[in-house]
């Protein structure tokens, strides 16, 4: 009996397999298993590993390195940044030219341009897309249009406690390949904030068919139309082919109409991999050909084995941020001079910071225009922190010192090893240090962003684009709890360098600026600039590291 | 048996509901929120609360507890604050990977364990039996994630015999089923893709069965010890039953009631150990679910996880009692 249930049961199980097997088809493509097949190309398939998956697929929404990896492949902007600096280059316009005043910018547009749906670029689709920025409807999607409200302001409406009156007027098609934007005030970040792939050229035709405006509030989430989640559609070396979110890979396809370049891989394969480690060995494996970020300390290692490791301009700005509504005792100039002078910043560089990196004269790094070439770096000098203390009355300082941990940014790549350090000089000079580490979004962001409950804390800034307000204006433009600062004539020297508009006299008002900062206010200490670097395999070539993390992948071939 | 199965599954909902409580007023009593992950070094206090103002946690816990509550009695567990998509979508999503590996990691464990941990009691103070002990002892105490790595430096750098991460080659383009993909290569006869995926499978499933083969081959160890010093098996012996009928009649069946319960533990054990082990292995699954949610503090993806996670442990242990009664004639289930 029993042997009878049990061959009934197996005829049962081959009979539900048979028939599963009959119902599932394999919906492979001729070339399924071909990598690298893509309009029979012989470019094949180039598989980047990136650290973080993208948020979505649309640049206007884009608020971070990884959601900008992707949509720089697939998007041009007006303006571009030449390949490896900051420095601005003609995309889709050839030309742009200010009125006098800087309130009016009219860009000759590149002729015979189509989106990837086949639609052709011209100056009403960039009016198009400015327009649809500056109508966003719904705190939702100005929420999440970071930059352009960032850059731009405010909105038609807005619909969000931080807009205020918009930058942005109108923009004019005066004909197919002239496009006029007007502005309702000169801003000094232009034309540089042009160039942000937030404010790439996107086909009206396919923005519309799958509803890009429609982000909603769902619950504790924003969700996005078709468009930002399975159809972008720009204008760039890379077409989109599909996410899948299963195994969290994304796969670009060449665009072999493309105006500029042609790409030289067929495919361009972005596979997520979180841990840094983990990238590290499918690089040694082989299974992928590049990946993002490599630990500072595997640099050497990596370039023995034969990889190279391509290391960023730097374009960053590491700084020991010192709160001065916290701690009265560090209202005091004397004070905080004192903590500069403690801080041996030529040490922290060469035995904690990876190859490339520098000590920071000013807040802003070398390669964004408005640095003074004149300031020299404060000397490590805990004799004189200590007298300057004393003359402030201040001989037994104590101080909170706040440091991130379970993070790592391409300012600061050991949060631990930088605060260990410099909490050492510090108590050098006299300082009694209170360590509160804390996890980075576990409360260290809020405590030192929202509530300023910190003396002493460490945070750092990647440039968005070669503008020293992208920097200082973030940091000093307004009273923040991160820096407890009330003095109003900083606010209004940053402010009115802002509003400065001819480039070279911008450039000049922020070197002054800088030289106040570190001269006259001193509201933190800047510590360095790091590079963030890259590693492929020796078979790759063409891929040029960007200050700005903007590596451009249509260059890259696989030999 | 019905009525004992349906009184268990009733004992569920209230366990659940104060889960869901717990776990909700825990997670917006964390330091960080959503809205400093999404923001990171571009926060603002006034974008921190605008961004908590538009999702809802600006409003009282009490009346985020009753939407939230509302919502699941719809079956809408919300959308992750990271990914934008439906949790109950992902999590549906990212299930196979999991369970594949899971099961995988548990085949290992429960197929060379109770082989191991009978033949070591048989041998007992022989070297085998003391080369298991110490082999079981480093196996409990590797943590999985050094394991991973080590297994990882071996097979996969150094001698290239399996892939280093992931469930499937990059382009490999296999045709998804039911997201099992070593099944989903049989059902469509893609063989290489099923082979693909099981070589993805290998290191991954023996890091993760380590703990579980070392805990199970000690318990069947110690089990099988005890009934053989018992009473029966010497009765059995000396009315002349051969040794193979005494094994799987009297020993092994005794024997494995412990093992079993054990294996229903280290179930639940493998869901925890399977964080760790997909994060070395970026397998995709529900563990880098759970893990991306706790760095990204994204609430409606932890909460439908540890939720979903609790519902599994309770029906895996209620399935442990009902194979008392299979294994066991003597338990009665009441």
């Amino acid at each position: 009996m029993r042997s009878v249930r049990r061959v009934s049961a197996t005829l049962m199980a081959g009979l539900l397999a048979v028939a599963l097997a009959s119902c599932a088809q394999s919906e492979r493509s001729d070339a399924g298993g071909q990598s690298g097949a893509a309009g029979g190309g012989t470019g094949g398939t180039l598989v980047f590993g990136a650290p973080g998956a993208p948020d979505n697929f649309d640049p206007a929404f884009a608020q971070d390195g990884e959601t900008f990896r992707p949509a720089r492949q697939m998007y041009d902007t007006l303006i571009t940044y030449k390949l490896g600096t900051s420095e601005l280059q003609p995309a889709l316009a050839t030309e742009w030219t200010p009125s006098a005043d800087f309130t009016q910018w009219t860009f000759k547009l590149r002729e015979g341009v189509t989106f990837h749906d086949g639609t052709p670029f011209n100056a009403e689709a960039v009016c198009f897309n400015f327009d649809r920025w500056y109508n966003l409807k719904g705190a939702a999607a100005q929420t999440q249009a970071y930059y352009y409200g960032a850059v731009f302001e405010g909105f038609a409406q807005n619909e969000t406690e931080a807009g205020v009156a918009p930058v942005y007027k109108s923009c004019a098609a005066s004909d197919p390949t002239t496009a006029v934007i007007s502005l309702n005030k000169a801003k000094g970040a232009f034309p540089a904030a042009f160039g942000l792939t937030s404010l790439s050229m996107s086909s009206p035709a396919a923005l519309q068919q799958f509803e890009a405006d429609k982000v909603e509030q769902s619950g504790e989430a924003f969700t996005y139309g078709a468009y930002a989640t399975d159809h972008p559609t720009g204008t760039g070396p890379f077409k989109f082919e599909s996410y899948d979110r299963t195994a969290n890979v994304i796969t670009l396809v060449r665009n072999d109409q493309y105006w500029g370049e042609k790409a030289k891989v067929d495919r361009l394969i972005f596979k997520v991999i979180p841990d840094e480690n983990a990238r590290k060995q499918e690089l040694q494996a082989g299974t992928i050909d590049g990946y993002d970020y490599p630990n500072a300390a595997d640099w050497e290692s990596l370039r023995t084995e034969g990889y190279s490791v391509l290391v960023r301009p730097v374009f960053n700005i590491l700084y020991l941020g010192i709160n001065q509504k916290n701690n009265p005792a560090l209202k005091d100039l004397r004070v905080r001079q004192a903590i500069a002078y403690a801080t041996d910043r030529e040490s922290l560089v060469r035995n904690q910071l990876p190859e490339g990196a520098v000590v920071a004269t000013q807040f802003i790094p070398d390669t964004v225009d408005g640095y003074a070439p004149d300031l020299q770096p404060i000397p490590y000098d805990p004799a004189k922190a200590k007298q300057l203390l004393a003359e402030a009355g201040q001989s037994n300082l104590t101080v909170n010192f706040y440091y991130p941990t379970e993070v790592t940014r391409p300012y600061m790549p050991n949060p631990t090893n930088i605060f260990t350090a410099l909490a050492e000089n510090l108590r050098q000079a006299g300082i009694t240090v209170n360590p509160v580490p804390q996890p980075w979004n576990g409360g260290y962001l809020d405590s030192v962003q929202a509530t300023g409950t910190q003396d002493l804390h460490l945070l750092g800034w990647t440039g968005d684009y070669n503008d020293a307000g992208n920097f200082i204006g973030t940091f000093f433009g307004t009273g923040k709890p991160e820096f407890g600062l009330t003095d109003p004539a900083l606010f209004a020297e940053v402010g009115a360098a802002d509003a400065v508009v001819d480039p070279a006299a911008h450039a000049a008002a922020y070197e002054q600026v800088n030289r106040d900062l570190m001269t006259k206010y001193l509201p933190a200490v800047p510590i360095s600039s790091s590079p963030p670097a890259l590693v492929v395999r020796d078979n790759i070539s063409g891929l040029i590291p960007s200050p700005l993390t903007d590596e451009r992948f249509f260059t890259v071939s696989k030999g | 048996m019905l009525r004992f199965v349906v009184r268990r599954l009733l004992q569920v909902i209230p366990t659940l509901l104060l889960l869901s409580l717990l776990v909700f007023a825990w997670l917006r009593n964390l330091p960080g929120g959503p809205a400093s992950a999404f923001l990171g070094d571009r926060a603002t206090p006034e974008r921190i609360a605008e961004y908590n103002r538009l999702i809802g946690l600006d409003q009282p816990i009490f009346v985020q507890y009753g939407k939230f509550l509302g919502r699941i009695a719809t079956g809408d567990f919300g959308t992750s604050t990271k990914t934008s998509q439906p949790v109950l979508a992902e999590i549906g999503r990212a299930m196979p990977a999991t369970i594949e590996l899971s099961v995988a990691a548990l085949a290992i464990a429960v197929l060379l364990g109770i082989p191991l941990g009978y033949l070591a009691a048989q041998q007992r103070g022989r070297p085998l039996d003391v080369a298991t002990i110490i082999a079981t002892l480093v196996g409990v105490a590797v943590p999985v994630f050094f394991l991973g790595y080590l297994l990882k430096a071996v097979f996969a750098v150094g001698l290239g015999w399996f892939p280093p991460s992931g469930r499937q080659a990059v382009g490999l383009d296999a045709t998804n089923i039911t997201g099992f993909a070593v099944l989903d290569g049989i059902l469509t006869r893609e063989w290489d893709a099923s082979l693909d995926a099981l070589s993805h499978l290998v290191l991954p499933a023996v890091a993760l069965a380590t703990i579980p083969l070392a805990v199970i081959v000690r318990i069947t160890r110690a089990s099988v010890l005890d009934v053989l010093g018992s009473d029966f098996v010497r009765t059995a012996n000396s009315k002349g039953l051969t040794p193979g009928v005494i094994r799987r009649r009297h020993v092994l069946r005794n024997a494995l009631l412990p093992v079993s319960t054990t294996i229903g533990l280290q179930v639940g054990l493998l869901l925890a150990g399977a964080v760790l082990t997909e994060k070395v292995f970026n397998w995709g699954g529900i563990g880098t679910l759970l893990a991306d949610a706790i760095t990204e503090k994204d609430y409606p993806r932890l909460q439908a996880l540890l939720l979903l996670g609790a519902l599994v442990y309770v029906l895996v242990n209620l399935l442990v009692d009902l194979s008392y009664a299979v294994i066991d004639p003597r338990v009665r289930l009441s």
